[in-house]
């Protein structure tokens, strides 16, 4: 078992009647890994991430993070794990010294190795600039970092990350992966949960997508998008009535479809209800192929509004894996 | 890594270590705190300014026109119930405060971390006891500025301050039980509407014997009035009694009301708090 960092079986965990958050779930989390846990909201990322990091009991199957049962000996994962939540759970009122500071006590650090760790991960996550201005005056990222390297003051051996750039801007999020490179870079073992597919695309070398509370894939990136069907042009054109030509046009480099009945001919679908959109998938050589499909476009004079390569969104990995748009994708908020 | 992280936890089994580390768990809460109002000192200005405007407007704008029943100046008789106000409505702070790290994910990474479960609630309380004694502190010394006299002896004086920190003590734990059960702070927001009528339907600023009977009976059987009419008692202000029962045995009904919503609300509250691994 040595191996995996993160190992459950078969968990259920049901909130009150009749909400079964996880459904026998399973997921194993090799060391020294980034391993995304992918999916809608609902579909049971956050229950997975409370119960192995014991702030949620199980009601059956076995979990062992770090080589640890967490319903048998809570306090020992305690001490072996790292957790930044949905909220960077920082104190906004403290300097960003004065919070590790603060978690280094907690953690039972003592007065002194607390500071010296505290002023350690300052410059590691490179905050020892902001380090006594208070975390209310951080931007997103600087806040999450903050957070991060609360969640670093042991050198935990599993670091879970609970959506860890919802709500940050670009940069932010660029922030938050380089600090989440660097911490892999160093052996620690990530658990990532995220609903954002290029997020896990970037960091995790293995990917578990959930859905209705249990692994309905366990993939690496690339394994993930190619059961979606990889990369598919995208032609928005100006007046619907020249939706027929983009339709012919992108149909001419697209693959087979998918479906029993297109399987043996190349297809592309419209999408829109203003009746302007065509898209299709594409492999091979997909910068040929655009250019194919503008050049075809520019000589029967469609005026294009969008025309370009688009990676398959989450939505699209739900389509294919789940065959259904489940009513729980609609709705904002995750159900805790 | 220059810092040593080995063997922290070492050495932490055994009763003596277990409790040695949740006291200092609950300090170092404490202390999370204390410093929060440290580095906002215009938080305690607006806390304290409350209860202290309030004896202005009502001292010095009523009190001229009021008079306790059974002699005395009015503003001896309010200044010890602005006391059990402040107290009260403290209510709000623990209870905003623990809603506020219960939603932020403060409480969820305290309860991920090695450290002792019950010095998240505890520290919580015993926090808010050290601003109370300082709120008293800052509270009396105002009111001496402006006149006030406890009359009552020494001893009788700290039994009163004892009873309004007993009061304080009983509403922590209503505090955490509710901040836990609330989502939001914006929702805890809305329990003005109960703290403020709570505090106003009481001896705190009028003798319930001047109210309309059904209400004065309310007013005197609120656990907030037997803590306010005890201190009148003991600091040998104007008490205002109508001679019923409740007013006339007012310094026990301050020991038993608070101990009576402990010995409910603290279970909940610990009950609650462990049902947040459910």
């Amino acid at each position: 078992m040595s191996g995996y960092a993160v190992l459950a079986e078969a968990l259920e965990k049901q909130y009150g009647e009749d909400t079964r958050a996880l459904d026998g779930f399973d997921l194993a989390v090799r060391k020294g890994t980034v391993h995304g846990l992918l999916g809608p909201n609902g579909a049971g990322k956050t229950t997975a991430v409370r119960v192995l990091t014991t702030l949620l009991r199980l009601d059956g199957g076995r979990a062992e993070v770090a080589g640890v049962d967490v319903a048998r000996h809570p306090r020992r994962v305690r001490s072996r794990i790292g957790l930044t939540g949905q909220y960077a759970a920082v104190d906004k009122l403290l300097t960003g010294r004065q919070n590790l500071e603060m978690f280094g006590r907690l953690f039972h650090l003592g007065g002194r190795r607390a500071r010296l760790r505290a002023a350690e991960l300052l410059e590691r996550f490179d905050l020892t600039e902001a380090a006594d201005k208070g975390a209310g005056e951080y931007s997103g990222g600087m806040r999450r970092r903050l957070d991060l390297a609360a969640s670093m003051i042991m050198a935990p051996d599993v670091l879970f990350l609970d959506e860890p750039t919802t709500g940050l801007d670009p940069r932010g999020r660029g922030e938050v992966w380089d600090a989440v490179r660097a911490l892999v870079a160093g052996g620690t073992t990530v658990l990532l949960t995220t609903q954002y597919l290029d997020e896990a695309d970037r960091l995790a070398s293995r990917i578990t997508v959930l859905d209705q509370g249990r692994a309905i894939a366990d993939d690496t990136p690339d394994g993930l998008k190619r059961r979606v069907g990889g990369d598919r042009i995208e032609v928005v054109v100006a007046e619907p009535s020249d939706l027929p030509a983009a339709v012919k046009a992108v149909a001419r480099v697209a693959d087979a479809g998918t479906e029993p009945e297109t399987a043996t001919t190349p297809t592309a679908t419209t999408t829109d209800e203003w009746g302007c959109r065509v898209h299709a998938a594409v492999s091979g050589d997909r910068v040929a192929a655009l250019t194919e499909v503008a050049r075809t476009l520019q000589e029967e004079r469609v005026a294009v509004e969008d025309i370009g390569l688009r990676r398959p969104s989450l939505d699209e990995v739900f389509l294919r894996l789940t065959g259904h748009r489940t009513e729980r994708m609609e709705s904002e908020g995750e159900a805790v | 890594m220059s810092v040593d992280l080995r063997a922290v936890y070492a050495g932490e089994e055994g009763p003596g270590r277990r409790a040695y580390w949740a006291l200092a768990d609950c300090w170092n809460v404490v202390r999370r705190g204390l410093t929060h109002y440290l580095r906002q000192p215009s938080y305690i200005v607006w806390q304290l300014g409350f209860p202290i405007v309030s004896v202005l407007l009502y001292g010095y704008v009523f009190g001229g026109a009021m008079k306790p029943p059974g002699g005395g100046d009015y503003r001896d008789f309010l200044l010890p119930g602005m006391f059990v106000m402040t107290m009260a409505f403290g209510l709000m702070n623990t209870a905003i405060t623990m809603v506020t790290d219960a939603s932020k994910g403060v409480v969820d990474r305290f309860r991920s971390m090695p450290m002792a479960p019950s010095a998240v609630v505890a520290g919580r309380g015993a926090n808010d006891l050290i601003v109370a004694c300082a709120e008293l502190t800052i509270l009396a010394a105002t009111a001496l500025a402006m006149g006030w006299r406890a009359d009552g002896g020494l001893a009788a004086a700290a039994g009163a301050f004892a009873l309004l920190l007993l009061l304080r003590f009983c509403l922590i734990w209503v505090g955490v039980w509710l901040g836990l059960l609330i989502p939001s702070p914006e929702a805890a927001g809305g329990l003005y509407a109960v703290v403020f009528p709570l505090t106003m339907v009481s001896s705190v600023f009028v003798p319930p014997s001047s109210m309309p009977d059904w209400l004065g009976a309310v007013a005197a059987w609120n656990p907030i009035s037997s803590t306010a009419t005890a201190t009148r008692e003991l600091f040998g202000n104007p008490v205002a009694s109508d001679g019923s029962w409740i007013q006339e045995h007012a310094v026990l009904m301050a020991v038993v009301w608070p101990a009576a919503v402990t010995a409910v609300c603290l279970p909940l509250a610990v009950r609650r708090f462990q049902r947040l691994s459910r």
